[in-house]
């Protein structure tokens, strides 16, 4: 049997005398597409976080494909396969909406640190470029400042930047926030055709969005995983349902 | 066949596209002293090219990669430094090495140096890595007085230029001949830095300097670049500092002090760090300007300060950036609106040159009484010789200043204004075609 995707085994953060994440454990297998909801201050950021490398755990292990990454520093566990996207948009905002998924797909090309060899020439990263822009559906403003991007557009671009190394693992860190029903609605289509393939991870709000994508879906509370289960059974958990579902019906 | 000729010439065309900025450029290098021919000229020709080198090095800092610098000269005097004991060395013991080369030496050092330095001081960005560059430039500038024996103590190590092996029959004695070396020089590593900017690594840096957080989700290790960009920008620094050592046949210990360093960021942020013309733009007009006022005022410094502040207020993207902002006027073709900014621009223009003269009025008086009351109390401002003791002087002084300012106050609205008509018919036009 293949390794898990993902596989967090008793991870514990805290910050300071506080208890963020308490002795989480969780296998996503690969292709599986996984939800975490919970409510604000779960913890659920600082999962993302501690997963992806932004900080690093008190205790416990990370494994990605059955590999130790516990600790290691975000780009090489982004250069073994595992990329996230951010709650708040985390873009180039001054460069072009072009040269953000550029800077993306570089380092998947093989393209490193090379200052001996024009940009321009490289086809393999134009053709990339141009496919994710396409995927994104942001050719059209291929040229333009991301900063000014509307909201949805910036959405759209961090989720570009994301897929554009191509890697098989993604932490989509609420893709749909502050989206009206029509940008989600995008979002969630845009979602499912990028992350074909893929595992994905995803922290999300909207109900709608995570009963239409998800296989499975996990619920943190105070830094503990009271739940993991096929959708329809989350709904019908009562634990879940007193927790966190109870609050908004 | 006709498709792999197509290919072949469009190759060309892309070739020659790339190269044509270029060998205009060389072209304007190599008239250039025929047009100023005078030896102050040839001079002031020299310094301009060593300052553009040393000034896009710095950018490749400040404008390429977001890192704010307090220790540049390091690079730039260090390779004056081994420049001038390597071409000591080769005058000694007569080894077959041209002057040509010197200048490889002076970017060897550089770039050793930048590795050593920079593997310490580029692990952080932002306020760290300023105060760690300036820590430097301060362990090195004492050195320089400690280690005399490589610094030359305070009269520095001089050199002889026309006592290396000559090719070509070049003596380098003639500044002409220098002017040429440093030219050729100087268009080789713009063009090499120009290239840097447009690989992987290039626009990795301008990542890192928009948002270092996120180059680490995609792969790239921030540290990894600002070391490289670090690395390469002593080189380019040691470059400079070797065409000045071989320009002035001596460097001294201010060469890899703090007030080298600060020159080179005003010269930077002056012309403006967005763009690759912008630190050209500085350095010509920094160097312009050293050579100019120091020979009409003692406390040209001064005035250095207040160009600087004033471009910090109300252009922060520089010379460069002031005209990139009129692009969009010249792209759309809209000749009567630019006509009419610029005689706005003339309107703002006479009162803030009265505003000038009434800054230069009390600024030179108050240098004269408070530092040179010695010499007399007359001193001479645009040939006109003035009492700085009299009351009248002052009264003049303060009349420009207050009067000059408040009149340019009140062309502000008049510019806006201008600006914004020839925007909105530009964009207007531009829609329209």
């Amino acid at each position: 049997m293949t390794a898990p995707a993902v596989e967090l085994i008793d991870l514990h953060k805290n910050f300071g005398a506080t208890k963020i994440i308490r002795g989480v454990s969780l296998a996503v297998q690969a292709g599986e597409r996984h939800a975490i909801i919970g409510p604000n201050g779960a913890g659920k950021s600082t999962l993302f976080n501690v997963i992806s490398g932004r900080l690093v755990p008190t205790s416990g292990t990370v494994q990605l494909n059955g590999e130790d990454i516990t600790g290691l520093p975000p780009h090489q566990i982004n250069r073994r396969g595992l990329s996230r996207s951010f709650q708040v948009t985390n873009i180039f905002p001054r460069l072009s909406v072009w040269e953000n998924v550029r800077c993306a797909v570089l380092w998947s090309l093989g393209h490193k640190y090379a200052f001996w060899r024009s940009i321009e020439g490289l086809a393999d990263v134009r053709e990339r470029t141009e496919t994710i822009l396409e995927a994104v559906d942001l050719t059209d403003r291929r040229r333009v400042q991301a900063g000014v991007l509307t909201y949805a557009e910036q959405r759209a671009l961090e989720i570009g930047v994301t897929i554009a190394g191509g890697a098989g693992t993604l932490l989509l860190d609420e893709p749909s926030a502050g989206m009206s029903v029509a940008e989600a609605t995008r979002a969630v289509a845009l979602i499912r055709k990028v992350s074909s393939g893929c595992t994905l991870i995803m922290i999300e709000h909207d109900m709608g969005v995570v009963f239409d994508i998800a296989d499975r879906i996990s619920v943190l509370v105070h830094g503990q995983i009271i739940a993991s289960d096929i959708p329809a059974r989350i709904k019908q958990n009562s634990e879940v349902q007193a927790a966190y579902l109870g609050g908004a019906p | 066949m006709p498709a792999p000729r197509s290919l072949s010439s469009a190759v060309a065309i892309a070739i020659v596209r790339l190269a044509a900025p270029w060998i205009a450029l060389a072209a304007v290098f190599l008239i250039l002293p025929t047009i100023f021919h005078s030896g102050s000229a040839l001079t002031m020709l020299s310094l301009i090219g060593i300052m553009i080198v040393f000034t896009l090095s710095y950018n490749m800092l400040l404008g390429e990669t977001g890192l704010l610098s307090f220790g540049h000269a390091v690079y730039y005097g260090l390779g004056g430094f081994l420049a001038v004991h390597a071409m000591n060395t080769v005058i000694r013991n007569a080894l077959p090495v041209p002057l040509l080369v010197v200048p490889l030496v002076g970017g060897f050092s550089g770039l050793l140096f930048g590795i050593i330095f920079g593997s310490v001081s580029t692990r952080r960005a932002g306020t760290v890595f300023a105060m760690i560059s300036l820590g430097l430039g301060e362990l090195v500038a004492s050195s320089s007085l400690i280690l005399r024996g490589f610094f030359g103590g305070e009269e520095g190590v001089s050199t002889n230029r026309t006592k290396l092996l000559h090719v070509f029959g070049l003596n380098f004695g003639p500044q002409i001949q220098v002017y040429y070396l440093i030219a050729g020089w100087c268009l080789l590593c713009m063009a090499t830095m120009y290239a840097l900017t447009r690989t992987p690594f290039g626009r990795m840096c301008n990542a890192v300097r928009e948002n270092p957080e996120r180059v680490q989700f995609v792969g790239y290790n921030p540290r990894m670049l600002r070391f490289i960009a670090f690395s390469l920008a002593g080189l380019f620094a040691g470059i400079a500092g070797a065409l000045a050592a071989i320009n002035f046949e001596l460097v001294n210990s201010a060469e890899v002090g703090a007030g080298q360093s600060g020159l080179v960021l005003l010269a930077a942020y002056i012309g403006g760090i967005g763009s690759f013309i912008g630190p050209v733009i500085g350095a010509i007009l920094v160097t312009w300007l050293e050579v100019m006022l120091s020979d009409v005022t003692d406390v040209w410094q001064l005035y250095f300060g207040l160009l600087f502040i004033g471009m910090v207020m109300f252009a922060p993207n520089g010379i460069a950036g002031l005209l990139t902002m009129h692009a969009p006027l010249w792209q759309a073709r809209a000749y009567g609106s630019m006509l009419r900014l610029a005689l706005a621009y003339l309107v703002a223009l006479v009162p803030a040159l009265v505003l000038l003269a009434g800054l230069i009025l009390v600024i030179e008086m108050t240098y004269h009484l408070s530092v040179k009351m010695s010499e007399g109390r007359t001193i001479s401002v645009f040939h006109v010789a003035l009492d700085s003791g009299s009351a009248m002087p002052w009264v003049v002084a303060a009349v420009l200043t207050c009067g000059g300012f408040w009149l340019f106050r009140l062309t502000w609205p008049v510019v806006g204004a201008a600006w914004h008509v020839a925007l909105v018919r530009a964009q207007a036009e531009r829609r329209t075609k």
